[in-house]
C-alpha cells in the first residue's frame, strides 16, 4: 500500500513539474506576478510529493518489504539498519529517485532563499529547474520505476554486495548527488539569463552561493569514494582513472573554473559569456556522468546494472537539456554587454588564464573517457585509455595550473603591476624551490621535487597575501579566510599525490606466523591469524606487530572477511596513519599451514590527501557562511 | 531487471582480494619491479578497466606468468609488450600507442590548450581595443545613489 | 563572427551525440582478434588420457577445421556441447579441442560424460600458452581455419544451433568451395 502511495507520489510530482515548467515562462513573458508565483508554490509540491516517494521506498528498505523487486534484489534482512537505509541509493532505480529528491530540495530552496531575487528571473529559473525534473521523472516513471511489486514475494532479499557495506559509501552518492544535482542551480540561472539577455553581478551574486554548496558537496563526494577505494579495495590506491571517477572529476574541473570565473563576473561584469556557458557545461558533464554510468557503453569497475534502452533514454534527456541550452547560448551570447576591462597580467586575468588550463584539463580527461567510444565508432579499433595516458598528459597540464595558484592572491585586480610584487613573487618561488631541493636527498622520481616545490609555492603563494592584510591591520573577511584554507588544501593534496606516488613501498609474501617481514623501515611480525564471527560474516583477523627502529609503533588487525549473503569475501585493511606517514597492512587467503599472504604497504604523507579535501570544503563552507559584504 | 545479469555483475564487481601471488612474483626485485610496470600497463580483457597486475581473473594471472617469463628470459619491455599486442591488439595497451588513429587522443589536449590560449589572446586584445561603457543616464544614475543610500541607511 | 563562435559548444555537443548514439549499440567489451587472417600459431600439445592422442598445427592444414576452445569447468560450454555433438554428426568439418586451463583427468571425465564431439584435443595447462597464442578471452571461444591454417573466423561465447546455420556454416561453405 505505501508503495503505491509513494508511485502514486512520483506521479504527481511529474504532473506538478510539468505545471511548474510551463507557467511560470507564461507568467515572465507576460509580466504576470500571480502566474509567476506558481513557481514558488508548485516548487515546493513538487518536493513534497517527492519526499513522499522517496520515503515511501525507504520504509520498503526498512521493514525489508520483499514484495517490491528493488526491494528483494537489493536488501536482506539480515543487514545491519544503516546499511538497508543506505540501500535505498546502492542501485539504479533508488539512486535515481535520490537524484530527483536532491534536485527537488535545490528547486524548494529557491523561493524560500531567493525572496529579494527579481520575479521573472526567479520564475524562469524554477521553470528550467523543473523542466530537468520532468525528464528525470518521466525516467524513473517509464524505465525505472523503484515500485514494482513481486509476486509471489520472496522469504528473503538477494542480498547486497558486501563490498557496498561501508560508511565510505554509503554517502558517497548522495554527496555526489548533491555536488551533481547542485549544478542544476547555476545552470537554471544561467538558462533564465539567456532567456531574459541579462547577466549581471546581481546575478553572479546569487549563483556564486549555490555553485560553492555543490561544489563542495561534489569535492567531498569525490574524497569519499576515494577514500573508501583506499581502505577498502586494499590495493592502497586511491585514483585510478576508471571511466565512473572521470565521470565525477570532469564536473569537479568544470565547476572550479565556474567558482572562479563567476568571481569575475561579480568583480568586473566581465567573461559573461564563459561563464554561462561554463554553468552549462558544468551541468552538462553531471549529466553525462549519468548517462555513462547508467548505458553501459563505457566499461568500468563501478558501473550501474546497465542497459542500452535506459541509456537512450538519459543520452536524449542529455541532449534536449544541454542541446536546448546551448542552442540558446548560440543565439542570445552574443549579446551579452560586455562589462569592465582587466589587463592579462591581473587577478581576474590569471583567474581566466586557470579557467583555460582547468577547462582544458576537463576536455582532456572527457576526450581520455570517451576516446574507446570515439574509436569504435569511427571503426578505428577497439582501444583502451588507462591510467598511462592521464598521468603523462592530464598532470602535466596541472602543473602550470598551480604555478598559477602560487601567483595570483599576489596580484592586483584589474591591474597588476608585476614590478611592485616582483619580490614577493621571488620569495614565493624561491620558497617553493628550496622545498623541492630539500626533498631531493629522499630521491624517488624526478617529479617528486617538482610537486612538492609547486605545493610549497602555493602554500606560501596563498599565505602571503592574508599574512600581508594582517599587518598591514587589515581585517579577513569569512570569504578570504575560506578562499586560503581551500587553496591550502589543495597544496596539502599534492604533497598527499606526491608523497603516496613516488615514497611508498610495499612487500607480498607468504608470511609465517612468528616471521617478521621489514618493509620501509617497518617491521610486521605476525603473531597470529585467529577466526572471527561477524554479524554476517567469517573472518580471518590477523594480529601484527608494527615496530620501527626497535620502537612499537603499533599493533594492527587486518581481517579477510568472507560474507555469507551473498558468500564473497573481502578484504579489511588495517591503516595507522600518522602526519608523516600511513601503515597499511591486508591479509589474504591462507598459503600453507599457518602461512598467509599478506600485502604491507608504507606510504607516506597519505593523511595529507583527505585533510587537504577536508580543507577544500571547509574553506568553502567558510567562505559560504559570509552571507553578504557588509 | 533479469537478476542473473545482477549477480553477473556483482561478480565483476568483486573486488581484486589477492592478483599477485608472493608464489608468481620473481626473485629478483629489479625483474618484479619491472614485470610490474609492464602488467600495469597490459590491460585484463575479461575484467572491466583494470590491469592484469590488479586482477585475479585466471587469464590475467596467465599473461602476468608469462610476462615475468619473459622478463626472465631477458626480453625487453617493447619485446614483451609487442609479444602481448601481436595476440590481443592495441587494446590491451592502457595507454594507447602514438598513431594515427590515436592522433586525436594524444593530439587533442595540445590543441584544446592552443586553442583556448588563442581565445584568451583574442579576448584580451578586443577588450584593450574597446571604448569605455557609457556613462549613465541621469535617471539611471538617480536610481544608483538610491540605492546607495539604502545601503548605507 | 562572434556568432559563430557561440554556436561551437552546439556543434561540439552534436558531434559527441552522433558517437553516443553509435555506441548503444555497441559492447565495449566485444574485442575483435587481430589473429583473423593469419596462421594459426605453431603448437604441439598432448591430449587428455584416453580421449585423444594430442593436437598441433599440422593437424590444422589441409581441410577447413573448427577449432573449439573448452574446460570441464566452463559453465557454458556445457551449454554448447550439443551443438557441437550435432556438428560432428553433421560432418561437415572435422572440429578440433582445445581444452584450456584444466585438469587432464577431469577433463577425461567431462568428455566421458558429456560425449566427445572433437577428431582431436590438446590439453593446454595454465598458463595456457597455445590459447593466448590464439588470443582467447574467455571459453567457449572457436576458430574457423581453412585449409591452409589460416584463421578466418573468431566466435565468441556458445556456438547455439542458429549461429551455426546463419553464421558458421555459411563460412564455412565459401571456405570448401
Amino acid at each position: 500500500m505505501i508503495a503505491e502511495i509513494g508511485h502514486f507520489a512520483l506521479t504527481l510530482a511529474l504532473a506538478v513539474a510539468m505545471v511548474q515548467t510551463v507557467v511560470p515562462l507564461i507568467g515572465a513573458a507576460r509580466q504576470d506576478n500571480a502566474l509567476m508565483a506558481v513557481s514558488g508554490s508548485a516548487a515546493m509540491a513538487q518536493l513534497v510529493c517527492v519526499a513522499i516517494a522517496f520515503g515511501a521506498l525507504m520504509h520498503g528498505y526498512v521493514t525489508s518489504d520483499f514484495s517490491l523487486l528493488n526491494v528483494a534484489q537489493n536488501s536482506h534482512t539480515q543487514k545491519p539498519m544503516l546499511y538497508k537505509v543506505a540501500g535505498v541509493w546502492g542501485n539504479h532505480e533508488g539512486s535515481l529517485l535520490l537524484w530527483a529528491l536532491i534536485l527537488a530540495l535545490f528547486g524548494a530552496a529557491v523561493p524560500v532563499a531567493g525572496r529579494n531575487l527579481p520575479a521573472p528571473l526567479r520564475a524562469r529559473a524554477l521553470a528550467v529547474q523543473a523542466a530537468i525534473a520532468v525528464g528525470f521523472l518521466l525516467f524513473i516513471l517509464f524505465t525505472s520505476n523503484p515500485f514494482e511489486r513481486l509476486y509471489p514475494a520472496p522469504t528473503d532479499g538477494a542480498g547486497l554486495n558486501p563490498m557496498l557495506q561501508d560508511p565510505g559509501l554509503a554517502f558517497h552518492p548522495p554527496f555526489l548527488y548533491l555536488g551533481y544535482v547542485g549544478f542544476s542551480m547555476a545552470f537554471s540561472f544561467a538558462v533564465a539569463g539567456l532567456i531574459e539577455g541579462r547577466i549581471d553581478a546581481a546575478w553572479a551574486r546569487w549563483v556564486r552561493p549555490w555553485t560553492l554548496a555543490a561544489w563542495i558537496a561534489l569535492t567531498l563526494g569525490i574524497a569519499l569514494g576515494s577514500w573508501w577505494a583506499y581502505y577498502t579495495l586494499g590495493w592502497g590506491g586511491w585514483w585510478y582513472w576508471d571511466p565512473v571517477e572521470n565521470a565525477s572529476l570532469m564536473p569537479w574541473l568544470a565547476g572550479t573554473a565556474l567558482l572562479h570565473s563567476i568571481l569575475v563576473v561579480e568583480k568586473r561584469e566581465s567573461l559573461k559569456s564563459w561563464t554561462v556557458l561554463l554553468a552549462i557545461i558544468t551541468f552538462g558533464l553531471s549529466l553525462l556522468g549519468t548517462f555513462l554510468v547508467r548505458s553501459g557503453v563505457l566499461t568500468s569497475v563501478h558501473a550501474f546494472a546497465t542497459d542500452p534502452a535506459r541509456g537512450a533514454f538519459v543520452l536524449i534527456l542529455l541532449l534536449v537539456v544541454v542541446g536546448g541550452s546551448l542552442a540558446l547560448y548560440g543565439l542570445r551570447a552574443p549579446a551579452l554587454k560586455a562589462g569592465g576591462v582587466f589587463a592579462p597580467v591581473s587577478r581576474e586575468g590569471l583567474l581566466l588564464f586557470g579557467n583555460v588550463l582547468l577547462a582544458t584539463g576537463a576536455g582532456t580527461v572527457l576526450l581520455g573517457t570517451l576516446y574507446p567510444l570515439i574509436a569504435d565508432s569511427l571503426d578505428l579499433g577497439k582501444v583502451s585509455v588507462g591510467p598511462p595516458f592521464f598521468n603523462a598528459v592530464f598532470l602535466p597540464l596541472m602543473a602550470p595550473l598551480v604555478l598559477t595558484m602560487a601567483a595570483a592572491p599576489s596580484l592586483a585586480w584589474k591591474r597588476g603591476h608585476l614590478a611592485r610584487v616582483r619580490s614577493r613573487l621571488g620569495l614565493i618561488g624561491g620558497f617553493g624551490m628550496g622545498a623541492g631541493l630539500a626533498v631531493l636527498p629522499l630521491g624517488g622520481p624526478w617529479w617528486a621535487p617538482l610537486g612538492i616545490g609547486l605545493a610549497a609555492g602555493v602554500l606560501a603563494g596563498t599565505l602571503a597575501e592574508p599574512i600581508l592584510r594582517l599587518r598591514a591591520g587589515a581585517g579577513l573577511s569569512r570569504r578570504q579566510i575560506g578562499m586560503t584554507a581551500a587553496h591550502l588544501g589543495v597544496a596539502l593534496v599534492i604533497v598527499g599525490m606526491v608523497g603516496e606516488g613516488a615514497w611508498s613501498s610495499e612487500a607480498v609474501q607468504n608470511q609465517s606466523i612468528g616471521q617478521t617481514v621489514t618493509v620501509g623501515g617497518y617491521s610486521f611480525a605476525l603473531n597470529a591469524v585467529e577466526p572471527v564471527k561477524g554479524p554476517n560474516y567469517t573472518a580471518d583477523r590477523a594480529d601484527f606487530d608494527v615496530t620501527q627502529a626497535n620502537r612499537a609503533f603499533a599493533r594492527m588487525a587486518p581481517e579477510r572477511r568472507v560474507f555469507t549473503v551473498p558468500p564473497r569475501p573481502a578484504t579489511v585493511a588495517a591503516i595507522r596513519s600518522t602526519p608523516l606517514t600511513d601503515v597499511y597492512a591486508v591479509i589474504g587467503e591462507a598459503a600453507g599451514p599457518n602461512t598467509w599472504i599478506t600485502r604491507l604497504y608504507v606510504k607516506p604523507l597519505v593523511i595529507w590527501l583527505w585533510i587537504g579535501a577536508l580543507m577544500m570544503a571547509g574553506g568553502g563552507l567558510l567562505s559560504l557562511s559570509q552571507r553578504k559584504r557588509s | 531487471m533479469n537478476p542473473r545479469i545482477v549477480a553477473l555483475l556483482l561478480v565483476l564487481a568483486a573486488p581484486p582480494v589477492f592478483a599477485a601471488d608472493p608464489a608468481e612474483m620473481l626473485k629478483d626485485p629489479a625483474l618484479e619491479t619491472r614485470a610490474e610496470k609492464i602488467g600495469q600497463g597490459l590491460r585484463c580483457l575479461v575484467c572491466q578497466s583494470e590491469s592484469i597486475e590488479n586482477s585475479n581473473a585466471d587469464l590475467a594471472r596467465d599473461l602476468r606468468v608469462i610476462v615475468r617469463e619473459q622478463v626472465q628470459a631477458g626480453q625487453s619491455d617493447d619485446q614483451i609488450r609487442a609479444f602481448v599486442v601481436a595476440r590481443y591488439g592495441d587494446y590491451v595497451l592502457l595507454a594507447p600507442p602514438f598513431k594515427t588513429s590515436t592522433l586525436l587522443l594524444w593530439g587533442g589536449p595540445g590543441l584544446f590548450l592552443l586553442g583556448g590560449l588563442a581565445a584568451l589572446r583574442s579576448f584580451h586584445r578586443r577588450r584593450v581595443g574597446t571604448p569605455p561603457p557609457p556613462p549613465l543616464s541621469a535617471d539611471e544614475q538617480r536610481r544608483l545613489d538610491q540605492l546607495l543610500n539604502n545601503e548605507d541607511a | 563572427m562572434r556568432r559563430l563562435f557561440a554556436l561551437i559548444p552546439l556543434a561540439a555537443l552534436a558531434v559527441l551525440a552522433v558517437f553516443f548514439w553509435n555506441g548503444l549499440g555497441r559492447d565495449p567489451r566485444e574485442v575483435p582478434s587481430v589473429l583473423i587472417n593469419r596462421p594459426v600459431p605453431e603448437f604441439q600439445l598432448a591430449g587428455p588420457p584416453g580421449q585423444s592422442s594430442g593436437l598441433s598445427s599440422a593437424d590444422l592444414k589441409g581441410r577447413v577445421s573448427l577449432v573449439s576452445l573448452f574446460g570441464s569447468w566452463c559453465v557454458s560450454c556445457l551449454q554448447e556441447h550439443p551443438t557441437l555433438m550435432m556438428i560432428r554428426q553433421g560432418g561437415e568439418l572435422p572440429i578440433f579441442g582445445l581444452d584450456w586451463r584444466d585438469d587432464p583427468v577431469k577433463g577425461a571425465e567431462w568428455l566421458a560424460r558429456n560425449g566427445n564431439p572433437y577428431e582431436k584435443i590438446g590439453l593446454d595447462p595454465a598458463p595456457g600458452r597455445v590459447s593466448i597464442d590464439f588470443g582467447v578471452t574467455g571459453a567457449p571461444e572457436s576458430f574457423l581455419v581453412d585449409r591452409n591454417g589460416v584463421i578466418r573466423y573468431k566466435q565468441i561465447g556458445p556456438i547455439t544451433p542458429e549461429i551455426w546455420q546463419h553464421t558458421l556454416l555459411p563460412i564455412v561453405r565459401e571456405l570448401q568451395k
